[in-house]
């Protein structure tokens, strides 16, 4: 098609503000699917997208309105997401940017509004529900072109759910967005925001033609990674797909690749013809995605390894942003050092990895990256508090300027809990005379944990959070062990500011020694810097553990009595002959919760 | 085949079923204890080729074997074959001189009476129909008809019960001079309405037992009584003129011995196969009636379960036991070891290899020592 009549967009929307309602509604608008075949949220294919409300994976759907071609890309909503979402950005000319007449803006929808004009899409503002008795939608309006500039007239006012208006949406995306403005005639280059594996047919690339055009059957090349291979099927989702001869320039479509290998084709790279290679090189914006946040994940039952780790490299065929290397834990056996982009990334694959593949999993306590400068002068990056060199010059810590949307009566709160958590106040502006915009900068260690949970309770769920990476910085951190039994848990180690070992190493024991049953033997928990003992607790040991009495007709129940017992030990975990249940791994997840109740 | 050395009889009747009793009993049934001997001693007849001559020991138990008619007690028991230690159950309340006589006269060696505790208050928890004098009365009966080895039962755990409590009922049951004292651990089953009536308190007697058991312990032990088994005390032999005071019957258990059970819920160990009368006293009068077997569980013990049962039973005796090949099979070395230098299992014995014994801070833990030794269990 004429690039002048092809548009492609994405919805920018926070949780719940109806971004998948609205999109429901254009495919039915634009007869793309038939109301009978209607269901809810369409467009989240995953169970786990629909039951949280979240988009995880990006869609591309192709739709008609008035003899256009609309290319609807649909986008995380989540905070973990930005690479990914700015992978989709790339991708469009313009973004519509809901927002809830009766919330207001929050802080994820801002950032990634900042993100849609950094990339310089024409944004299309609405205000959504304005069907509900609360809502308000001058306000909300208002609250955007505060914000993001524009006037106030210009933001559609749409009742996702009814229908209402959505016809004008539609309109504006044809009216204000752009059109694709690449070269037809120069040599095919396409850029990938997405792909998914099909195990019959290998890796599915979404992709959208930059340049020139595609042929079904074609030769072709992906130019970062090198990795070659032929055009099986080309098409577009309407919302199945749809096989084309061709794909040409401004078009958004996918590609069947046949490749069996996820790893073989990155997510931002560029896609060309190996005839005719474009000798402009590759489209910007491919970068290696660097997770964050790391967590060690174990099979519960040692026997479960290799089906974790085939697990793992099915689910990073579908997400790129998931890194993983073997990690051998004294605790926990063979496992998996894993890196996410946040917390809700760890959390929706150790999710999938427990619902899709049916995995037990042990997974220790997140932590982030750091940067060591060791007594040699070199700089390393540490995964794993075990791996933090007890001699060391320097170590820095990633730092996230945290952005947070809050009604003004909690701004003294949120202001507490940033201030516990060694957080360096930056900025504070109103968005109205009710909201607040507040940004600070914030150890990401600090926000690993439990945060964002903190946050949510402490303002009754009002608060909206966000954040970008601000760099490294230096801290006065220190690795804190945990010995039981006198033997180091590797898996409970933690790197934790200097000021706080104290107290939370004495709330990790405490919390040990509650979870760790009485055994034969007294078991000392300790906490330690190095060889200094900062907190011990001990587990006593069982004073009687006898069968009541053993007789000619009790025997065989009591036997089967005692091997029930030990195929239950067979499944906890030994520390130096120490059974350790697997809840105690999870002990120091829970620590600052316990601080604030106690 | 004829060498098992011992047999248990199980008499049903009670006049009550107590609380917390996970025995198979029959409650009354007065006009069927003639016909019940008469199959006891069918089934033995059906089983007497297995049996050693002499035997070492008999057991009569129950039930409440004493409530059994007295006429069809001395029949039963006169029908018996002889053994060197036959000893009966006996609970307070049926004990009289008449039985004592008849006891003695019948060729009994040894009384094992129900005592429990002597509190009245606890007696009542545990539904006993005899109360402390009962108790003592029944003893000094016993003895009056020189019975010299008599052996008194005690439960530690009872609803309501205070280390005060268990300190008067040691101190009770040493005035009394008993050759041998079972001290057992009250093991309430789920689901009964003994420990539906007594749940709450029975979890904090849980947390309790532990100092219980060792001032049980502490104390037998002070008083120059051997424990000998987890649960069993007999005066050392320097306080018995020589004599071994233990029950020869149960230590045929504890040393994993063949043995051959007849009764309704009876249970046999003979050649590798174990099997249970089915508790049905209907069932079982029908079939011997009949003079076949009564219907039965059987269970087939292969080398390893064998071995298994022979740990579990042989810790808990404070003799050692004997290490042979079978047993090393289902022993996990390295746990051994372990348990070694944690001072539960007696050095000196790893390398040879010869024998395995508990110290004394291992056998108040013999249960899970048990559980660490074995090697993996099969699913």
């Amino acid at each position: 098609m004429d690039q002048s009549r092809i548009r492609n967009f994405s919805i920018i929307a926070h949780i719940d503000h109806g971004k998948s309602t609205l999109a429901d509604r254009i495919l039915q608008l634009t007869d793309t699917v038939a109301d009978r075949d209607m269901r809810e949220q369409l467009l989240d294919s995953m169970d786990l997208e629909r039951e949280r409300g979240i988009t995880i994976k990006a869609q591309a759907v192709r739709v008609a309105w008035k003899g256009h071609q609309l290319n609807l890309i649909d986008t995380p909503g989540h905070v973990d997401f930005t690479y990914e979402v700015s992978r989709s950005l790339q991708a469009c000319e313009g973004a519509v940017l809901v927002v809830d007449a009766a919330q207001g803006i929050e802080a994820q929808t801002l950032a990634n509004a900042y993100l849609a004009i950094e990339n310089s899409l024409e944004i299309v503002p609405i205000v959504n529900k304005i069907d509900l008795p609360s809502a308000d939608p001058d306000a909300a309006a208002l609250e955007m072109t505060t914000l993001l500039g524009g006037a106030p007239d210009d933001v559609i006012r749409v009742s996702a759910k009814t229908g209402l208006n959505v016809d004008q949406v539609l309109d504006a995306i044809v009216a204000r967005i752009p059109a694709p403005q690449g070269d037809a005639a120069a040599p095919a280059r396409a850029h990938i925001f997405d792909s998914s594996y099909d195990q019959y047919r290998g890796v599915i690339a979404f992709i959208r033609v930059v340049d020139g055009q595609f042929e079904t059957g074609s030769a072709l090349r992906a130019m970062a990674l090198g990795t070659q291979f032929d055009a099986e099927e080309l098409g577009f989702m309407s919302p199945s797909r749809v096989p084309v001869k061709t794909l040409e320039a401004g078009e958004v479509g996918y590609v069947i690749t046949g490749l069996k290998d996820v790893s073989a084709l990155r997510v931002g790279d560029t896609l060309t013809t190996r005839k005719g290679a474009a000798p402009a090189g590759p489209l910007p914006g491919y970068k290696e995605v660097k997770p964050m946040v790391f967590a060690g994940l174990f099979p519960s039952d040692s026997d479960d390894y290799p089906d974790l780790r085939d697990a793992l490299e099915r689910l990073k065929l579908n997400d790129a942003a998931l890194f993983y290397e073997p990690e051998t834990s004294r605790a926990l056996g063979f496992g998996f050092r894993c890196g996410f982009l946040g917390l809700l990334h760890m959390e929706i694959v150790r999710e999938r990895l427990e619902r899709e593949f049916d995995l037990d999993l042990i997974v220790t306590a997140p932590n982030v990256a750091y940067r060591v400068l060791e007594r040699n002068g070199d700089w390393i990056e540490v995964h794993n508090p075990s791996e933090m060199p007890v001699e060391l010059e320097e170590v820095e810590e990633p730092y996230i300027r945290a952005s947070i949307i809050v009604p003004k009566e909690y701004v003294g709160t949120v202001m507490e809990l940033n201030n516990e958590r060694r957080g360096t106040f930056d900025h504070l502006e109103y968005l109205s005379p009710e909201r607040v915009h507040l940004t600070y900068e914030l150890p990401l260690a600090e926000v690993v944990l439990d945060y964002y949970d903190q946050l949510k309770s402490r303002t009754r769920g009002y608060a909206s959070f966000d954040y970008d990476l601000s760099g490294f910085r230096a801290g006065k951190l220190v690795r804190v062990d945990v010995l039981v039994g006198g033997e180091p848990v590797d898996a409970l180690s933690l790197i934790i500011h200097r000021e706080f070992a104290y107290d939370r190493g004495r709330l990790l024991v405490e919390k040990l020694r509650a979870e760790i049953p009485r055994q034969m033997f007294d078991v000392p928990i300790q906490a330690a810097i190095g060889s200094r003992v900062i907190a011990r607790e001990t587990v006593k040991a069982r004073r009687k553990d006898v069968l009541a009495k053993c007789y000619g007709g009790d025997i065989s129940r009591k036997r089967k009595l005692l091997e029930k017992q030990k195929k239950g030990k067979k499944r906890m975990k030994q520390v130096g002959g120490v059974e350790v249940p697997q809840e105690a791994f999870l002990a120091v997840l829970n620590l600052d919760s316990d601080r604030k109740k106690s | 085949m004829s060498n098992v050395q011992h047999l248990y009889v199980h008499l049903p009747f009670c006049v009550h079923r107590c609380g917390y009793c996970d025995f198979v009993t029959v409650v009354g049934r007065a006009g069927e204890h003639g016909s019940y001997v008469d199959a006891l001693l069918a089934e033995l007849e059906l089983e007497k080729n297995v049996l050693a001559a002499p035997l070492e020991t008999v057991f009569v138990g129950g039930g409440t074997p004493t409530f059994t008619e007295l006429g069809e007690l001395r029949r039963l028991l006169d029908a018996l074959p002889p053994a060197s230690e036959v000893t009966v159950e006996a609970n307070p309340e049926t004990v009289t001189g008449e039985l004592a006589s008849l006891l003695e006269e019948a060729g009994v060696t040894r009384i094992s009476l129900g005592a429990q505790s002597f509190q009245p208050q606890l007696l009542d928890v545990l539904e006993r129909q005899a109360g402390p004098d009962a108790v003592r009365r029944a003893f000094h009966t016993l003895r009056d008809v020189e019975f010299d080895n008599i052996s008194l039962d005690l439960l530690y755990g009872i609803p309501g019960q205070s280390p005060a409590d268990l300190d008067a009922d040691l101190a009770e049951a040493l005035a009394l001079a008993p050759e041998h004292l079972s001290y057992y651990e009250l093991e309430a089953k789920p689901g009964t309405r003994f420990t539906h009536a007594h749940g709450d308190e029975l979890g904090r007697q849980a947390e309790a037992m532990e100092g219980y058991f060792e001032q049980a312990v502490e104390t037998l032990t002070g008083a120059g009584y051997r424990w000998y088994e987890t649960a069993n005390f007999c005066l050392a032999p320097d306080r018995a003129g020589g004599r071994d005071l233990r029950s020869h019957h149960n230590l045929g258990y504890w040393r994993a011995s063949d043995y051959l059970g007849v009764g309704i819920g009876a249970v046999s160990t003979v050649g590798g196969v174990r099997w249970r009368n089915l508790p049905s006293l209907r069932g079982y009068l029908a079939a011997l009636g009949e003079g076949v077997a009564p219907p039965r569980e059987v269970e087939p013990l292969d080398d390893d379960t064998r071995a298994r049962e022979r740990l579990l039973l042989g810790l808990r005796l404070d003799e050692p036991l004997p290490l042979d090949a079978g047993l090393a099979e289902v022993i996990d070395r390295s746990a051994r070891e372990r348990l070694t230098r944690g001072g539960l299992i007696e050095p000196g014995h790893i390398g040879a290899a010869d024998s395995l014994a508990l110290t004394k801070r291992g056998r108040f833990l013999g249960g899970g020592v048990t559980v660490e030794l074995f090697a993996d269990v099969p699913e």
